[in-house]
């Protein structure tokens, strides 16, 4: 969750004072107010919209959205200057865009909102920088043109920022603390990126750090060299937008830089201009239900910052284009604009109806049976129980000692590891932890095991069990048969008992649970070896059937 | 008071002990006879107290009892008695024949001479022991023999000489002790003196037999009055567990509202949990730490028509969408996991649907069913949840319309208010999140996300887009909220006690 906390005299004065119909404004408007209090406003940004990341973005998307603000218009003047991206990369980092912004005014406020920023996009839309990185240099500090080029590790040395001394590129991984951080990014790779000025200066080590001497912005810094670089060159642009609008925001002129790719193509970035989507009145007002005027669906989309052009009359209904902000990253398809006229309409203003559709009802068959099955088996005073899927290997070896075979989770936080195979090992441990109750123990469960099954879609198969077990101090094989019994004359269910033999229950006082010749389970008198590996004190007998062919 | 109806409620007990009973306090120790033990007259005790028969006072008082040697004294003789009898016949005795005289030990002996000396009833003469008493004065016994034979005895009831006799006992080791013991007395009230006036034993039946049923013998006869008030033992029953109540109740709701249920398997694909619902391969939801991925075991992945269909979404050009601009890798979607949400059965259904539109389409379904996190437990967190979902198929379907399903859903959940407010997931458009209004707490709670598929995820299935409603509340609020459980961990603790203690879901 990305939580945009902003101070409240700096946002009142861009948008007017916080009271109660502001905050449901910004509510509605999709930032739900995390907290507001003398010195913040703090709202929830969703992961789609990295664009109202900064006070001056947020600040423009709520004047828009109450009516308040012009549509954004960006005058990107071109600098002349030139980024050379060279073949000599790392193939797993391709792309480099850059531009200048001068003029903008930083004080410790806003260079603490830059960084931040900055790091919410290398989190969000770059995903933790492993889509593209972004840098910031004061310009006075470097000459044009600049090369963006790839070296071997070992022969790129600079003093990385906050670093005391000059280090090489492989020590950064291992003794600068971000570059600890973003190591995995890079390591295995042959040569690292880096940006080198004219005069030959290393500017940076994309996408881990700048240079101490040339890439560190401070209050007295004006004028900014600003680039993205990595492997994902819509993302990338995207990112790249967004900051470059927050700091024009802050008061910069954008210039444009040319930057030359590996195949030749040259990049002017930004380009702040909007892209154009085809869009049609009567299909946004089909999926809400509404009847807006194409006026109506124009005015609420500019006051989500989104122009509309008109492409003329269409038989079927105007036809329109709508202008997207190039800082907007989630409008991909025309359902996306619909959301932001529902959203400007106010999700509030939509009055519910029921649609005239027949459907029958149905409920899963199983389901239905397994719920007959645990009916019977209250009714005889049984409790339910509902025990955990997954468990740990420690307690399934405590009845099936000698089991290898797991299906094992990946980097279990739980302290449980592998998936359950019987309902056993929970019935034991609920045992376990209840010696306090007043006996006897009657309990019962309905659930999934689990094992592997290379058939299978997942390759596992699961199969619903029931598992049955009573505890006392004097239980045994008959009181447990006699609940068998009964189940079975309910569901109408004709089994026999054979001699069998199961890790989990005294020898000749297990018996094989048998449906039309198919072996479905055990019922016994549970070893004492078991009990004593889950340190139960009373005597139990239990059974566990595979309810498959009887649901 | 009605005499007549309170003997008519007096249990057997109970009238056996009022006539030992008066308007004086009397421990139940004394009360104790063969017929009625101690155990027996407390329990009649309270059922007089309830009808206002009889009252009770607890005594807190020191008793003096025999110690291990007092016991052995008193059956014997105290050793200065012993030395008295032994002079008594001799008349004289050297100092040291005493021991053999008498079979006391060392320090018997020094004790029996020094109190003989003490009361004066021996002399010593050139190292002669004499008696110096008459024979009545030797018959007669002394105050610590009576006092000890009279023990046990209340320390508050002791004569002054007797007290005198019990400081001396005490300075000898083990003849004496004085414990603090609470004593327990039982009188009569005013009413119960009353009643103790009456005939008690009228012939009321206790307990109908078959014999009286056959013999007619319950004839001009009348019952014991039993007192209905009476608490009674506690029992339990057997009983489905509360989450799997609750549960069979929503699914009801659903029904009733015309879903049809999808079950599946709580093993799926990263291709049905994440791909077919659009969720962009890189995104944060799909990484190790939120998910339970299993190790070595790989999906196969659905037919080539569903798949390439899946693939042009994510990489761009379904219907004009732009996609995730990424490429789309099988790898990831062969992954295989403990599903996180019960939208992967939603769009498993979608597919069904997709191979038979003009038959299947409108249709509603529903799911409810365990899901999986790999999250560290605390009291608001756990691995294991539950959820519940339901998607409409209809051509005409729109966002008024799911306002509407979202509204009759809750309503029938016990939830009159709701509201909605903008919210993002991957696969819907416009997306929304629920705040139910609690009645009681007056406050709004989050209940989860709704919206309508995006058609990057309708396609794939269908060849073209049919707006489908979704939404999919979580549902362990609704069951912690109702069962007035705080702690997520007692969900699926399986505490005996407090599974037979639980109330039964019953929500209207």
């Amino acid at each position: 969750m990305t939580i945009l906390s902003m101070n409240r005299k700096a946002l009142e004065k861009a948008i007017g004072k916080v009271d109660e119909a502001m905050e449901k404004s910004i509510t509605d408007m999709g930032t739900p107010i995390e907290y507001v209090n003398d010195e913040e406003v703090a709202v929830e940004v969703f992961p789609n919209r990295p664009d109202l990341l900064s006070l001056q973005n947020f600040a423009r998307a709520v004047n828009q959205y109450r009516g308040k603000g012009k549509l954004a218009n960006f005058n990107v003047k071109s600098s002349g200057e030139k980024l050379i991206v060279d073949k000599s990369l790392p193939k797993e980092w391709p792309y480099a865009i850059a531009c200048i912004i001068k003029g903008v005014k930083f004080d410790d406020e806003r260079i603490k909102e830059v960084i931040d920023i900055q790091e919410k996009l290398g989190m969000g839309i770059l995903r933790k920088r492993k889509k593209g990185g972004i840098g910031l240099y004061p310009l006075e500090k470097i000459e044009f043109p600049i090369k963006f080029v790839g070296k071997k590790p070992e022969d790129i040395k600079f003093k990385p920022l906050e670093f005391p001394r000059v280090i090489n590129g492989r020590q950064i991984l291992g003794q600068h603390p971000t570059g600890r951080d973003y190591a995995h990014i890079c390591q295995d790779w042959d040569v690292f990126p880096i940006f080198v000025d004219n005069a030959g200066t290393i500017m940076s080590m994309p996408p881990i750090i700048n240079s101490h001497d040339v890439g560190k912005i401070d209050e007295t810094t004006k004028d900014i060299f600003l680039e993205a670089t990595g492997t994902n060159l819509h993302a990338l642009k995207k990112a790249f937008n967004i900051i470059a609008i927050s700091l024009a925001a802050m008061g910069g002129q954008i210039y444009s830089i040319d930057c030359k790719q590996q195949d030749g193509k040259v990049i002017s970035a930004p380009d702040l201009s909007g892209e154009k989507m085809d869009f049609k009145v009567e299909d946004i007002n089909k999926m809400l239900g509404v009847d807006f005027s194409e006026k109506k669906v124009k005015e609420y989309l500019s006051r989500m910052g989104i122009g509309v052009e008109s492409t003329g009359d269409d038989p079927k209904g105007p036809k329109c284009k709508a202008i997207v902000p190039a800082y907007r990253t989630d409008i991909l398809h025309w359902v996306d604009l619909a959301e932001e006229v529902a959203i400007a309409h106010g999700y509030d203003n939509f009055e519910p109806i029921l649609p005239e559709i027949s459907t029958i009802a149905e409920e899963d068959p199983k389901s239905k049976s397994k719920k007959v099955i645990s009916n019977v088996l209250a009714g005889l005073g049984l409790l339910e129980v509902n025990s955990f899927h997954i468990n740990t290997k420690k307690d399934v070896k405590k009845i099936h000692y000698g089991l290898t075979d797991f299906i094992e989770l990946e980097d279990s936080k739980t302290g449980r590891d592998v998936l359950r195979v019987d309902l056993l090992t929970n019935m034991m441990q609920i045992l376990y932890e209840n010696s306090d109750a007043s006996y006897p123990h009657k309990i019962f469960e309905v659930g999934r095991v689990f094992s592997k099954d290379t058939s299978q879609e997942a390759g596992v198969i699961e199969n619903e069990k029931l598992s049955v077990v009573l505890s006392d101090e004097k239980v045994n094989f008959t009181d447990l048969k006699q609940i068998l019994d009964y189940l079975f004359k309910m569901l109408e269910v004709e089994y026999e008992i054979k001699d069998g033999s199961h890790v989990g229950f005294i020898d000749g006082r297990c018996g094989e649970v048998v449906v039309n010749g198919k072996s479905i389970g055990y019922i016994g008198e549970v070893n004492p070896r078991v009990l004593k590996n889950w340190k139960i004190k009373m005597p139990a007998v239990a059974l566990e059937i595979d309810l498959e062919g009887l649901i | 008071m009605d005499i007549k109806v309170i003997i008519e409620s007096l249990s057997p007990i109970e009238r056996k002990l009022i006539p030992l009973l008066s308007g004086e306090p009397v421990s139940v120790d004394e009360l104790a006879n063969e017929d009625l033990d101690k155990t027996t007259i407390l329990r009649a005790a309270e059922f007089l107290k309830k009808k206002d028969l009889a009252e009770t006072e607890e005594k807190e008082e020191e008793i003096v009892d025999l110690g291990i040697l007092g016991v052995h004294y008193r059956k014997n003789h105290l050793p200065e008695r012993a030395l008295l009898i032994a002079l008594h016949d001799k008349k004289e005795l050297a100092i040291k024949d005493i021991k053999k005289a008498t079979g006391l030990n060392d320090n018997e002996a020094k004790v029996a001479l020094g109190t003989l000396k003490k009361k004066a009833l021996v002399d010593l003469k050139q190292g002669n022991l004499v008696l110096n008493a008459k024979s009545d004065e030797v018959s007669k016994k002394f105050v610590e023999e009576l006092f000890l034979e009279s023990l046990p005895r209340e320390l508050s009831s002791l004569a002054p000489e007797e007290k005198f006799a019990l400081e001396n006992l005490k300075k000898r080791k083990d003849l004496v002790e004085v414990l603090q013991t609470k004593e327990i007395a039982v009188k009569l009230t005013k009413n119960g003196l009353e009643i103790q006036k009456e005939k008690l034993d009228v012939d009321l039946i206790e307990q109908l037999t078959p014999q009286m049923l056959k013999s007619n013998g319950f004839k001009n006869k009348k019952f014991r009055r039993y007192d209905l008030t009476a608490g009674v033992p506690r029992i339990y029953g057997g009983k489905r567990h509360f989450v799997n109540q609750a549960v069979d109740h929503a699914k009801s709701i659903w029904l009733e509202m015309g879903f049809k249920e999808m079950s599946g398997d709580l093993v799926d694909s990263g291709f049905w949990v994440f791909d077919s619902l659009f969720t962009a391969q890189d995104h944060p939801v799909r990484e190790m730490q939120d998910t339970f991925y299993l190790k070595d075991i790989k999906a196969k992945l659905p037919e080539k028509k569903i798949v390439e269909g899946v693939k042009k979404s994510h990489e761009g050009g379904v219907d004009g969408s732009k996609g995730w601009s990424q490429e789309w890798k099988e790898e990831d979607a062969k992954k295989t996991l403990l599903r996180p949400h019960t939208t992967c059965l939603s769009s498993r259904a979608l597919m069904e649907i997709g191979k038979n539109l003009k038959e299947n389409v409108p249709a509603k379904y529903f799911a409810l069913g365990r899901c999986f996190r790999n999250e560290t437990v605390d009291w608001s967190h756990g691995f294991e949840f539950n959820q519940t979902e339901g998607i409409v198929i209809d051509e005409n379907a729109n966002f008024r319309q799911l306002l509407g399903y979202l509204t009759q859903f809750f309503k029938k959940m016990g939830y009159d208010k709701i509201r909605i407010r903008p919210a993002y997931f991957a696969y819907t458009e416009p997306s929304l999140e629920i705040d139910v209004f609690h009645p009681v707490h007056k406050k709004w709670l989050e209940l989860g996300g709704a919206g309508m598929f995006r058609p990057e995820v309708t396609i794939p299935m269908f060849g073209r887009h049919i707006p489908v409603l979704a939404w999919g509340p979580g549902f362990d609020r609704i069951i912690m909220d109702y069962f007035k459980i705080t702690d997520l961990r007692n969900m699926y603790k399986n505490d005996i006690n407090q599974l037979r203690e639980m109330k039964f879901w019953r929500k209207d």
